[in-house]
């Protein structure tokens, strides 16, 4: 998404971008020699020309020996996920969601995430331990890119880009930033989960480049200034594997604080591992009886897509394909120059400082996969949270809901895997064909397509966990007590200030009223009467 | 003529005003907590409202403990003896002119009604209230003393809200019934200096 700016405000965002950028690296340079036992430029396996991506892990591998096999058994290498308790296998490489659909059919552009090299279609070699992309999550220099495209490869030799666009891109300098690699920070992790969704903070809202370096107000532990955490800090990685994941989040974190020394195989990525279950001082006791049905999210995140880009949340894809006059595809912006328009992707609504919804969550999410059976008279509910205030489990939970409607087969009743991205003839944004892009699409996924097309509405959740405000923007009480409030719909649980028995009410405010008026009419009879004695 | 009998002692009048303020404060932040109206704000509410129980409960201890060694605890013996002859002057004789029925001396206070009332007012409502009250302010210690399993928030609630409207029918009651002595003002000014005027 582009934003439209004034020159003045461009050049003033490039003088400080550079000046900032510049500090950045200067003090991730420091920082990386202070703590550092190694001085990646000084070692003569990375003192040579890389000619790509796979040469560079070749090198890395000769002392970083088990690496690729660490990658290898991770999330980020396989796209694929078994969850434990629904049985249900996800994960990127197979799911749908309701923002680009599907990654399956679209892989040269959506593998630009994948921590690989060259992922393009079903021949990719998972065992082989050289395409394992050791830079895209070590890199230091902010220069390394993998445009989409490429199946996951950077560019090693001027190209043009996309194909017959006209646009040329320059190699990047691979001896460059293996000579300089550490450990992954805020930025690595951030070039795939910032622009989830196709840009700056489109899927999650609570993950977007403001957290490259958000001041306190935006995340209270990233504080550029402050704390400084980076993602590693609480997704505390052992062996390249990273705790934490939204396909089986913690939410009732039963562990205690985490000692060390201690065995202890709780979630490091949740706020009761480092805070324990009773976070607040004792002046505010109060608030420590709500962690047993509250996450500390809910009152501590009071709205997400804060840092500035808005997100994403509603995607229409059934209008997508319209023309100009000129009979080319074009986009319509909204005054805050978000596209809320654009002719490969149908409209959309975008918004910042969004206020979450909240439910029961226990942690276990279902999906509807391709496979599932759907019913299009009813919102498809592309992730579905379980939950209850009953289950012991749960706990109220902020959440972004996306909505949306997308293309499924109207005659299998289920949802599809168009093939959006690419320069052939199938390519939904080249020839802006559905048949053709869902053909194709299925074909790569291997599931049945009847060939008849329809759009449905579907839902996704997405649990808010980041951008936590420092804790004078918390909620404050009446935010949720109160008739109106943020938990109105909750149910389940008594509110103070929100519930209460009707019949009570009526009932003790009925005897006080009485009273009142007893009182009054005994007192108005003395008065009266003692006039009258008076009188006489 | 007018004669003047000590009733209140001075810890006793101590008592009463800080505990009347106490509870009609009590009654301010409680109903704003059950979301009656909005004054302080919940969470100001809140803080307030448990600030001014542990006050109440102090004083209680305290009045307690007076109660006990001065053998005061005897004001609050029932008896009906003259019960019949209080409801009537309450009905009627109130608005003749006829003589109050009861004579406060230092030994007995409170005329039967009262001891009936405050008798109930001790063992009936503020039970209730300070039952109810602990649990909801002990709310996440529930879990730890196993009491989650048979107490909800929903019933206690109730409960403490019952309490408040018993609380605040006594308060209208009472507060009309300080105009009923001997002479409008007699009761409020016992309760300020300690000293009845009788006749």
């Amino acid at each position: 998404m582009k934003t439209q700016r004034t020159p003045w405000h461009t050049a003033t965002l490039v003088v400080g971008w550079l000046v900032s950028f510049g500090a950045l690296a200067i003090s991730g340079m420091a920082a990386a020699a202070n703590t550092s036992t190694a001085d990646h430029s000084k070692f003569k396996e990375l003192q040579k020309h890389f000619a790509s991506g796979p040469e560079v892990t070749k090198a890395c591998l000769t002392c970083h020996t088990e690496a690729a096999k660490q990658v290898h058994r991770t999330k980020h290498w396989t796209w694929e996920y078994l969850n434990p308790v629904t049985q249900q296998k996800v994960g990127k490489k197979t799911m749908v969601n309701n923002f680009c659909i599907s990654a399956g059919p679209n892989l040269p552009a959506c593998a630009s995430c994948h921590v690989g090299y060259g992922w393009k279609d079903a021949s990719f070699d998972f065992k082989s331990e050289v395409n394992v992309d050791c830079l895209v999550c070590h890199d230091t220099t902010g220069i390394y890119r993998k445009p989409a495209g490429l199946a996951g490869n950077p560019v090693t030799k001027r190209m043009e880009l996309p194909p017959g666009s006209g646009k040329f891109v320059d190699p990047i300098d691979l001896t460059k930033i293996a000579q300089k690699v550490s450990k992954s920070s805020r930025d690595t992790c951030g070039v795939c989960h910032f622009y989830g969704g196709g840009g700056d903070a489109v899927k999650h809202g609570d993950l977007d480049s403001s957290m490259s370096a958000p001041d306190r107000e935006v995340d209270v532990h990233m504080d550029a200034t402050g704390l400084d955490f980076t993602c590693g800090t609480c997704h505390a990685t052992s062996a390249h594997d990273v705790p934490g994941s939204r396909f089986a989040p913690t939410v009732k974190d039963e562990g205690m604080k985490r000692i060390r020394g201690k065995k202890d195989d709780s979630n490091p990525a949740n706020c009761v591992a480092c805070h324990g279950k009773r976070p607040h001082p004792i002046q505010q006791a109060k608030l420590n009886d709500h962690t047993s049905k509250i996450a500390c999210e809910t009152c501590h995140i009071p709205a997400f897509a804060r840092g500035g880009p808005a997100t994403k949340m509603f995607w229409d894809w059934s209008t997508a394909g319209k023309m100009n006059e000129k009979g080319k595809p074009f986009q319509k912006k909204d005054e805050d120059g978000h596209v809320i328009y654009d002719s490969k992707k149908g409209d959309f609504i975008l918004a910042k400082n969004v206020i979450p919804e909240y439910m029961w969550f226990n942690g276990t999410v279902y999906y509807t996969l391709v496979s599932d059976k759907i019913d299009p008279t009813k919102v498809v509910q592309i992730s579905r949270f379980e939950g209850s205030p009953t289950d012991g489990k749960s706990l109220i939970f902020p959440v972004k809901v996306f909505r949306g409607k997308q293309p499924y087969d109207a005659g299998n009743n289920t949802l599809v895997t168009p093939h959006t991205a690419g320069t052939d003839d199938a390519a939904y944004w080249n020839t802006f064909s559905w048949p053709k892009a869902i053909a194709a699409g299925m074909a790569v996924t291997g599931a049945p397509f009847s060939g008849k097309i329809g759009f449905v509405e579907t839902e996704m959740r997405w649990p808010i966990n980041h951008m936590v405000a420092p804790k004078e923007n918390a909620l404050a009480c009446q935010q949720c007590h109160s008739d109106n409030g943020r938990l109105k719909g909750i149910q389940g649980i008594y509110m103070p200030g929100r519930d209460s028995s009707r019949y009570l009410d009526i009932l003790g405010g009925g005897a006080a009223f009485f009273a009142l008026l007893g009182v009054l009419g005994h007192g108005a009879l003395r008065i009266f009467s003692k006039r009258k004695k008076g009188g006489n | 003529m007018t004669e003047k009998v000590y009733i209140f002692k001075r810890f006793e009048r101590f008592w009463h005003w800080t505990q009347a303020a106490t509870i009609l404060f009590l009654l301010l932040t409680g109903f704003e907590v059950h979301g009656a109206y909005k004054l302080f704000g919940f969470g100001r509410a809140v803080d307030l409202h448990t600030i001014a129980a542990w006050t109440l409960i102090t004083l209680w201890v305290f009045a307690v403990f007076w109660h006990f060694t001065t053998g005061e605890w005897r004001q609050y013996i029932p008896t009906l003896d003259k019960v019949g002859a209080m409801i009537k002057y309450y009905l009627t004789g109130i608005f003749t002119d006829a003589p109050h029925p009861f004579r406060a001396t230092t030994l007995t206070k409170h005329n039967p009604l009262q001891r009936l009332a405050y008798l109930f007012l001790w063992l009936g409502i503020t039970p209730i209230i300070w039952f109810s009250g602990w649990f909801y302010l002990f709310y996440g210690q529930w879990r730890d003393w196993g009491v989650d399993r048979f107490l909800s928030l929903e019933w206690v609630a109730f409960f403490h809200v019952l309490g408040a409207y018993m609380i605040l029918v006594f308060v209208i009651a009472h507060t009309y019934l300080i105009t009923a002595g001997h002479t409008p003002t007699s009761h409020l000014k016992a309760m300020i200096t300690g000293w009845e005027d009788t006749h």
